[in-house]
């Protein structure tokens, strides 16, 4: 019997431990599209979940899929294509699962990786905050140049909430950017 | 998995020393991950993405090459090359550095 349970995550840590979770208590993940989980009934801890933003080109995302199989990974949902959506801001997030028999499921296991991990996220991040920002400031700037006429009020009513959108994703990527830099620091005195 | 730049003298992860080690038998991808866990009495668990990046930096310094596999053999298997192994090489000096002189200066036989 599935289990749908509607929740929206911001921190894919959180999500992942969340996932985790529910796994713990016999409700393994088997879909999912925005803010909406599907679960299956499965042995308490039967799999173990792990999320990844993927930044290769097709080519090279088929071959990474086939290697994570390979170790006895698999996607959720199974046999998705090559681009599962999972939110708005992009189309690489990808949820992966391994039996916890098969012992410790980590996909990075060392402190460089997981810093560019949290970069290619972070790197969204910042694209979308650049983008929201300029698209937003372009239509203030053409309001004021254009006081004179009524319908350049159109672009303070754009411009204001993309600057805010633009905002809200500089908000997203601080703390992804303290993680580097805590990494980072780390990494001056262990591997 | 970053290296670093300094061919020579930087030290190895402990993950691209034991892939290295590993090497010396052509081996694929999750042959590698249970190699390591093996040598290392499961100590060293390499992720799947810490790998795989790892290999991909190792063939491009030329330190492991990937071996021509058969049309239908879908698993890559990789191989360590003559440079690889001169890079193992003066690791284990290094190592072995380190090594002589924690036991010289804090004494006791760890």
């Amino acid at each position: 019997m599935s289990q749908v349970v509607r929740k929206y995550f911001i921190d894919f840590e959180k999500e992942e431990a969340w996932l985790n979770e529910m796994s713990a208590k016999g409700l393994a993940l088997v879909e999912y599209s925005w803010a909406r989980y599907v679960f299956e009934e499965s042995a308490k801890g039967e799999y173990i979940y792990r999320l990844e933003l993927l930044e290769k080109d097709p080519k090279e995302e088929s071959d990474y899929l086939q290697f994570m199989e390979e170790t006895g990974a698999e996607r959720v949902p199974a046999g998705a294509p090559a681009k599962a959506k999972r939110t708005l801001i992009n189309q690489r997030w990808v949820i992966f699962r391994r039996k916890a028999s098969e012992g410790p499921f980590q996909i990075y296991s060392d402190t460089d990786s997981k810093i560019k991990h949290y970069q290619r996220i972070h790197n969204v991040y910042l694209s979308l905050a650049l983008l929201e920002l300029i698209i937003g400031s372009f239509n203030i700037m053409l309001m004021m140049l254009n006081t004179s006429s009524n319908i350049y009020k159109i672009n303070l009513i754009v411009g204001v909430p993309v600057i805010i959108l633009g905002l809200f994703f500089v908000w997203l990527s601080l703390p992804v950017r303290r993680k580097i830099i805590r990494l980072k620091n780390e990494k001056l005195i262990r591997e | 998995m970053a290296l670093s730049s300094n061919n020579e003298y930087g030290a190895l992860t402990e993950g691209v020393y034991y892939i290295l080690l590993s090497l010396l038998t052509p081996m694929h991808g999750y042959g590698i991950m249970q190699n390591v866990k093996l040598l290392s009495h499961q100590r060293v668990e390499l992720g799947a993405g810490t790998l795989y990046g790892a290999l991909s930096t190792l063939v491009e310094r030329g330190w492991i090459e990937l071996l021509a596999g058969g049309e239908d053999s879908r698993k890559k298997e990789y191989q360590i090359t003559e440079l690889g192994k001169s890079i193992v090489r003066s690791e284990m000096t290094r190592l072995d550095e380190l090594l002589t002189n924690g036991r010289k200066l804090l004494g006791g036989e760890a």
